[in-house]
């Protein structure tokens, strides 16, 4: 049914770090690895070892040189399923195969619906949904819907293999409907953000963007060092504190 | 959540949900699909990490690897390369029986043969040397974790001529570390993460140690600490530092020394940590043209002076009680000297080293320089942290709390890479080390069994070589001055390497980079067999590849190949393969036994002792044997002591049964855990039989948590010294004094004086008399003083890519899709200046050839520097790729175009492309230029080389990958 | 946007034969033209065979081409769910009034009530297709105010040139309706010009900044996830050459409305046979001309992942 729930019980997302990303590729190579036996698997590979690979990935990341007047900046960028809120990847699937879940906000993709017309990942402005030619059908993150409710994991592992990857720290998962929430409040503190908020797709997962440098500079009240300004230089100065 | 949240993403906003029950969503999915029938716990091995990982396995197949988040190393997190583990596992590049060439070597023309066939050329070969000349067996291994087996095998089989890959890598870090603090970067020490405030990273990519410095990193972003990176590339961790300082290459030793000198000019230096942990107060003794001039002053039981301000009188420099000046010139028995630390002001305040000075030389501005310089001083004085810890130091000293100033620093590749990277890293210990911020807390922080004293323990064997006999010691160690090296009357190298000789004194890893040429030069002599373990000698961990494969390939008038045999032992068909006489297929770290071992590289934390290893979760698919194995059975077959019992037969298994059974010194084995036959003793014990599945049964490790008041000023606590001794990380508990001056060089420059027994050739004096400096100083790196800087006005580095760090990446069909082609990066200006732009593919020059390759414009990285991402060309027909791979076409090695030797000097002599002091290979002072290429030859990169045959049998890679589709199905059927 | 030939195909052999039908079914419902048996035949055979070779192309696009009768379920949010379900319901009175005109030979009554249901039904399937490509957000060249009119004018015109070109054959043809051809064209090629105007004034609907979430500055792309192409690139980077671009829409005003154009204009002043050769010949050149358009429509439509991407 792509017709889009009213509402959902909980917004189920990732919140992204991009002050703490250092672009690693755990989590792209985590995700593939959980998600290529998981779900929706296989995540084919097509020329796995020759000049035209293609793989199907639900989490790639990027690499930019954000140029601002304070400076140059290289930021790591994860980039995967965001679960909007009006998802129109969904709303143009013909089929019901795309859909968002109304009990935990995460869009799907039944694959035996599917038809492969790929007009969904026209829809999607931020490239999120990947097409696997040798099955004939579109795929995506889950969100790891397989593994955040599942049984034969223990509690501790019920994450997103991409947030329980993570070197950095940089990934984190919850209920961002719920403003009590732990992502839900570092999103406040750290004033995260949709990426493209103008197309009105309404995000669930949030980025925080980088902190400005000034913020976490060491307190420092001079800019440089007073030299000693004892008798003798700073050899004087020696012989005096050793003689406290 | 229930239970407390272990491993490193345990923060609240990275755990299960409050009610992880699946919520009645009736859209069928299946939300518990069953993902293991076991799972494994074992060590990773796509790199020198050594995370803990579980392998969930499935109808014999694995599944899934995930992080192990009991283990003290990565805590639960796993990096990009650990994720893709399977692939590496099923790569189509795994060897698959054992190979004898049959074409000519480098073709890739072998036949299959039986490994029984296998053993006995290799063992009636070997024998052969054993009987004659041992050294003439030259065996180097890669970046293997088990030096400290095959590094023994070496001694019982008799020959000088081993070592690893550290020579290569970083042995600059640890040799500037040991010879300075007795401890070192790399993975033997770690910044106090839950505590530093202002971290410091020179030269740091991902790097040693991977997973840790990750995991740190998000600690300190997480409470704000500040990053300051220096590096002129901003990837990676640099990316994400507050400051980034794009330092012009090689010259971080100069803005140390600038840094240094803000320091000492303003008073700003910890005069009590340097009188109690240093030999600052220690009194030089200053008398030019004496034999033992700039030696310490000692008293006739050879105990150090110091002079005692106070009473003005020498005093033993280890009495606690004195009052030891650290400043002034003394006459002691007529004779003049001077306190260590008066020598480091004369140098370091010296105006050449003032910012202004070398600003522009390191191009960094000098308030850059003066700002860190007053942020160092700040957070080290003015934001001191108190534990509330008592502790009691080596001299029966308690004190109340642990005081700490929280400034660390790490630093790795970018300053050991340099033929001037001994002394930046000893520069580097020494900025730490006047701060007071070595091993306290928010300081950096040595890892057990460090710190050691400075330098340690055993000094290489090797002086005698005779048949059939052990070398009587471990061919790797640590001299302590010219009676110490390995070289002859005439002062020639005995090793092929020639590390320990005047060429590389303090070789304290070997120089693996130059055994080919050396070998195949007969100099100081020929060899018969090279038997090498998991290296890439052929291709990426040589310089001067097209010399290399040349000289691999070289044969005398007679016919022979120069280098009459060669012995390889690989899992992957990679390009060093095709150049073995000998093939021996090893396993993938999936199915073996190793052991991460204190002997060796261990796996400690600084909070405590640990080690680790891996036991086989698959069993091989192929005729292939864990390498460790075979060597231990080729010991017992060639009767080495040590491997075969009196009568001859073997004395352990396999590996398995060496790691459990071996006793280096009695009780000492390679694993600390569960030692004794109840398994009770750790560190010395008798062997335990059941020791592996105690391991096994903790996850595939051992840790031990020292006492919180063991934890910090390790190298004067008596309470961490004593446990120390019992554990036999250090012989005696006695303080570990922190070498400032290291005596050790300049009994090398008195050597170089004619003083002693051991004196240099006269060709090698003045070299010995400059760079052995007891004294960190700074020089321009060897490339750049012998270029004509216009011509080669740019540096050039490179850097693996975080994915493929200390991996085989290429080969895995996850990894190679991330980066198949690696460009390389130009400042944009750079490329204006030269007409380029982006996606342009340009000549790569240097004084040693050119290599082609397409570049990439980028604001993030020095001016003066190109770089690009190493070991992404590969050469066709390895690996198991494609002809059409990228990594063929359009990837390229830098590694073609850095020289392996200097330019000769005026003598006409040419020394290894190395560290005059280590031996450690500067494979970072490559100088170029960048030339846009013609219209025609763009698109593919040049040098080519001739396509390798595939081995036999070997069966073409897949068009598709479906991998995992066996494991899906998780979906209850459509309406 | 990758320009697939089963796309390309399909939208401009649909809009044609969906033109036909329409004009046809008004046409013959008002009884302007005669319900003749051949004419019928292969006009009504023209329109729906046009319409059937296409959606039979667009098969070609799908990953599970057997599944395509899912499709039509999802009416209520998709359109292309609509376009599907509304093409299928069109050919029901589309072939009643076929077998009205060609078995019986009539066009009154219910018959003429069935051409002109088909006529509706061709315009709302126009209209949904318009709508599968205007109500994409991430590609600013078709989610544009220009996109839904353009399927119509387009529909309408490729439709009255082959009308045309049809009564011409059966010597039923008439000035007025050549002239009604030519003003379509005009319209259509007004249309496309104002078109390429606007998208050539066209910003992307978000910013590498907005993309990324990083405020200010510039944000340059690195490098990207992956060395080769991967879908996202291969379906939504299709990259075409400035100097390409210009000569397609050369020849798309050539081929879809500068020589239809004139040659309709000839046709209006020549006797038949002549006319009716040069209305062949005009609607051949348009259809031609049209895949160029509708090939360019794609090529030059910008997806916002590309944002990601740097291209």
């Amino acid at each position: 049914m792509t017709c889009l729930p009213a509402h959902t019980n909980k917004k189920l997302g990732l919140v992204i770090d991009l002050d703490t990303c250092v672009g690693c590729q755990a989590c792209v190579t985590a995700c593939k690895e959980w998600n290529t036996g998981g779900h929706m698997a296989p995540l084919t590979d097509i020329d796995p070892y020759g000049g035209h690979v293609d793989g199907v990935w639900f989490n790639r990341v990027h690499s930019y040189e954000h140029i601002t007047e304070m400076g140059g900046r290289t930021v790591n960028f994860p980039r995967s399923c965001l679960h909007c809120e009006t998802p129109a990847c969904v709303t143009v699937c013909p089929t019901g195969a795309s859909y968002k879940r109304a009990s935990d906000g995460i869009v799907l993709i039944d694959e035996d619906k599917c038809i492969g017309c790929k007009l969904c990942s026209w829809a999607c402005p931020y490239g999120a949904r990947e097409f696997d030619t040798d099955v004939g059908v579109m795929k995506k993150c889950t969100l790891c819907v397989d593994r955040i409710y599942n049984d034969n994991l223990a509690e501790e592992d019920r994450v997103p293999a991409c947030v329980a990857a993570c070197p950095t720290s940089a990934r984190h998962f919850g209920d961002l409907g719920d403003p009590l929430s732990a992502v839900s409040q570092l999103v406040a503190e750290r004033g995260g953000v949709d990426l493209m908020p103008e197309l009105g797709y309404r995000p669930t997962n949030k980025y925080l963007p980088p902190r400005a440098h000034t913020q976490r500079a060491a307190s420092v009240p001079a800019t440089a060092l007073e030299p000693v300004r004892a008798e003798g230089g700073f050899l004087g100065w020696v012989d005096r504190m050793l003689s406290n | 959540m229930k239970g407390s949240p272990r491993g490193a993403n345990s923060a609240p906003s990275q755990r299960p949900l409050a009610d992880t029950t699946a919520p009645d969503e009736g859209d069928g999915v299946n939300t518990s699909p069953s993902i293991s029938d076991s799972i494994a716990k074992t060590t990773c091995y796509m790199c020198a990490c050594r995370c803990g990982i579980d392998v969930h396995i499935k109808d014999g197949k694995v599944r899934y690897i995930n992080g192990n988040k009991d283990h003290p190393v990565n805590r639960g997190v796993i990096c990009g390369k650990g994720s893709s583990g399977i692939m590496q596992h099923y790569s189509p590049a795994r060897l698959k029986k054992p190979l004898l060439r049959t074409g000519p070597r480098g073709s890739g023309e072998f036949r299959e043969i039986e490994w029984e066939e296998a053993l006995s050329i290799a063992t009636d070969r070997l024998s052969g040397i054993r009987r004659t000349e041992p050294k003439k067996l030259a065996f180097f291994t890669g970046r293997d974790q088990s030096q400290s087996l095959t590094g023994w095998w070496a001694n019982q089989f008799g020959t000088p001529n081993f070592a690893a890959h550290g020579g290569f890598c970083s042995v600059n870090m640890a040799a500037g570390g040991l010879y300075s603090i007795g401890g070192s970067f790399w993975e033997f020490g770690e910044p106090d993460w839950e505590n530093t405030r202002y971290f410091m990273l020179f030269g740091v990519a991902e790097d040693h140690d991977s997973n840790p410095i990750k995991i740190g990193l998000g600690k300190l972003k997480a409470r704000g600490a500040k990053v300051v990176s220096v590096n002129p590339c901003r990837t990676g961790y640099n990316a994400i530092a507050d400051d980034w300082i794009g330092i012009r290459p090689g010259t971080d030793g100069l803005f140390v020394f600038a840094l240094i000198h803000e320091l000492l000019k303003a008073g700003r230096v910890d005069l009590d940590y340097l009188l109690r942990y240093t030999n600052a107060h220690l009194l030089v003794l200053q008398e030019p043209g004496a034999a033992d001039d700039g030696l310490f002053v000692r008293d006739a039981d050879g105990n150090p002076l110091a002079w005692d301000r106070v009473l003005k009188t020498s005093v033993d420099a280890a009495n606690p009680e004195a009052k030891p000046a650290l400043t002034g010139s003394f006459e002691i028995d007529g004779r003049g000297c001077t306190p260590v630390f008066q020598l480091i002001a004369d140098r370091y305040l010296d105006a050449s080293y003032a910012p202004d000075a070398v600003a522009e030389r390191c191009g960094i501005s000098a308030d850059t320089i003066r700002r860190i310089a007053a942020e160092l001083a700040h957070v080290a004085f003015e934001q001191t942290i108190e534990l509330p810890v008592p502790w009691t130091d080596w001299a029966g000293r308690r004190h109340e709390t642990i005081k700490g100033r929280p400034v660390s620093m790490h630093a790795m590749r970018g300053i050991s890479a340099h033929s001037n990277g001994f002394h930046t890293c000893r520069a580097i210990h020494l900025l730490q080390v006047l701060l007071g911020t070595v091993d306290v807390p928010g300081g950096f922080r040595f890892k057990p069994p460090y710190p050691r004293s400075a330098p340690p323990g055993p000094k290489p064997a090797g002086k005698s070589v005779k048949p059939m006999t052990p070398l009587g010691g471990m061919p790797l160690g640590f001299v302590c001055g010219p009676d110490d090296l390995l070289v002859d009357e005439a002062g020639t190298a005995l090793r092929i390497d020639k590390a320990y000789s005047w060429d590389a004194p303090l070789a304290a890893h070997g120089l693996m980079h130059t055994v080919i040429r050396n070998a195949w030069a007969a100099d100081p002599y020929p060899i018969d067999t090279l038997m090498m373990y998991m290296s890439n000698m052929a291709w990426n961990s040589s310089m001067n590849t097209v010399e290399t494969i040349a000289m691999l390939t070289d044969r005398d008038e007679a016919g022979n190949y120069k280098i009459p045999f060669i012995i390889y032992s690989d899992a992957y068909y990679s390009e060093t393969v095709p150049f073995a006489d000998l093939v021996l297929p090893d396993t993938t770290y999936l199915e073996r036994h190793d052991c991460i071992s204190l002997l060796d590289r261990p796996i400690s934390h600084a909070d405590g002792p640990g080690d680790a290893i891996r036991h086989p979760v698959v069993k091989p698919d192929r005729d292939v044997r864990p390498f460790q194995s075979v060597l231990i059975e080729l010991g017992a077959r060639l009767g080495l002591p040590g491997f075969a019992n009196e009568d001859g037969s073997a004395k352990y298994a396999d590996y398995a049964d060496y790691i459990v059974n071996h006793e280096r010194t009695p009780g000492i084995g390679p694993l600390a855990g569960w030692r004794g036959k109840d398994g009770a003793s750790i560190g010395k014990g008798e062997p335990n039989p059941d020791q592996l599945q105690r391991y096994i049964d903790n996850g595939g490790f051992w840790h031990h948590d020292f006492a919180p008041d063991q934890r910090y000023y390790k190298m004067a606590n008596r309470s961490y010294l004593d446990l120390a001794v019992q554990m036999g990380f250090i012989p005696k508990a006695e303080p570990i004094v922190f070498q400032l001056y290291s005596e050790p060089l300049q009994r090398f420059r008195l050597a170089a004086r004619g003083h002693g027994s051991v004196v240099p050739p006269n060709s090698e004096r003045q070299r010995i008399e400059t760079y052995m400096d007891p004294l960190p100083f700074w020089y321009v790196p060897f490339e750049e003083a012998a270029v004509d800087l216009e011509k080669y006005p740019l540096h050039a580095l490179t850097q693996r890519p975080m994915h493929m760090y200390h991996s085989w990446g290429s080969q895995n069909a996850w990894l190679r899709q991330i980066t198949s082609q690696n460009r390389l990066f130009v400042h944009h200006r750079t490329g204006a200046r030269l007409g380029l732009a982006d996606d342009d593919w340009v000549w790569i020059e240097s004084i040693n050839g050119r290599v082609k390759g397409q570049i990439k414009l980028v604001d993030g990285v020095n001016e003066s520097t190109v770089w690009t991402w190493n070991a992404i060309g590969k050469r066709r027909g390895s690996w198991g790729l494609k002809d059409d791979a990228a990594e063929s076409n359009r990837g390229f090695l830098l590694n073609h175009i850095i020289g392996d030797q200097t330019k000769a000097d005026t003598h006409g002599r040419r020394y290894s492309n190395s560290d005059p002091v280590t031996g450690q290979a500067a494979w970072f002072d490559l100088r170029v230029r960048i030339v846009k290429c013609a219209a025609e030859e763009a698109g593919f990169t040049e040098p080519q080389f001739e396509r390798f045959h595939e081995p036999p049998q070997h069966q073409p890679a897949p068009e598709i990958l479906r991998f995992g589709a066996e494991f899906g199905s998780n979906r209850e059927a459509a309406e | 946007m990758h320009p697939a030939f089963s796309v390309v195909f399909f939208t401009t052999a649909t809009g044609a034969g969906y033109g036909l039908l329409a004009l046809l079914g008004l046409l013959g419902g008002f009884q302007v033209i005669p319900p003749d048996f051949w004419l019928g035949l292969i006009g009504l055979g023209l329109a729906l065979g046009l319409i059937a070779a296409g959606l039979l192309s667009s098969t070609g696009h799908l990953g599970r081409p057997e599944r395509a009768w899912r499709a039509f379920s999802q009416w209520r949010s998709s359109w292309l769910s609509r376009e599907g379900v509304s093409s299928v319901i069109t050919f029901i009175p589309a072939g009643l009034f076929g077998i009205g005109w060609v078995l019986f030979g009539r066009m009154d009554g219910w018959i003429a009530v069935t051409g002109f249901l088909a006529a509706v039904g061709a315009v709302i399937t126009v209209c949904t297709t318009g709508m599968i490509y205007a109500s994409l957000k991430p590609i600013a060249q078709w989610h544009s105010r220009y996109t839904l009119p353009g399927y119509l004018i387009f529909s309408a015109m490729t439709g009255s040139v082959l009308l045309n070109a049809l009564l011409q054959g059966f010597a039923l043809g008439s000035k007025l309706l050549v002239a009604a051809a030519v003003l379509v064209t005009g319209l259509g090629w007004g249309w496309k010009l104002a078109t390429w105007r606007h998208n050539d004034h066209l910003e992307m609907p978000a910013t590498a900044n907005s993309a990324t979430g990083l405020a200010g500055g510039t944000v340059r792309t690195l490098e990207w996830p992956h060395t080769e192409e991967n879908y996202l690139l291969k379906e939504m980077g299709f990259r075409i050459a400035r100097k390409h671009r210009v000569r397609l829409r050369q020849i798309t005003q050539l081929l879809a409305f500068g020589l239809p154009v004139l040659l309709l204009i000839a046709a209006f002043a020549l006797p038949w046979p002549f006319a009716a050769v040069l209305s062949a010949l005009a609607a051949v050149a348009q259809f031609a001309g049209m895949l160029v358009e509708r090939w360019l429509f794609f090529a030059v439509a910008k997806h916002t992942v590309m944002l990601y991407y740097g291209r």
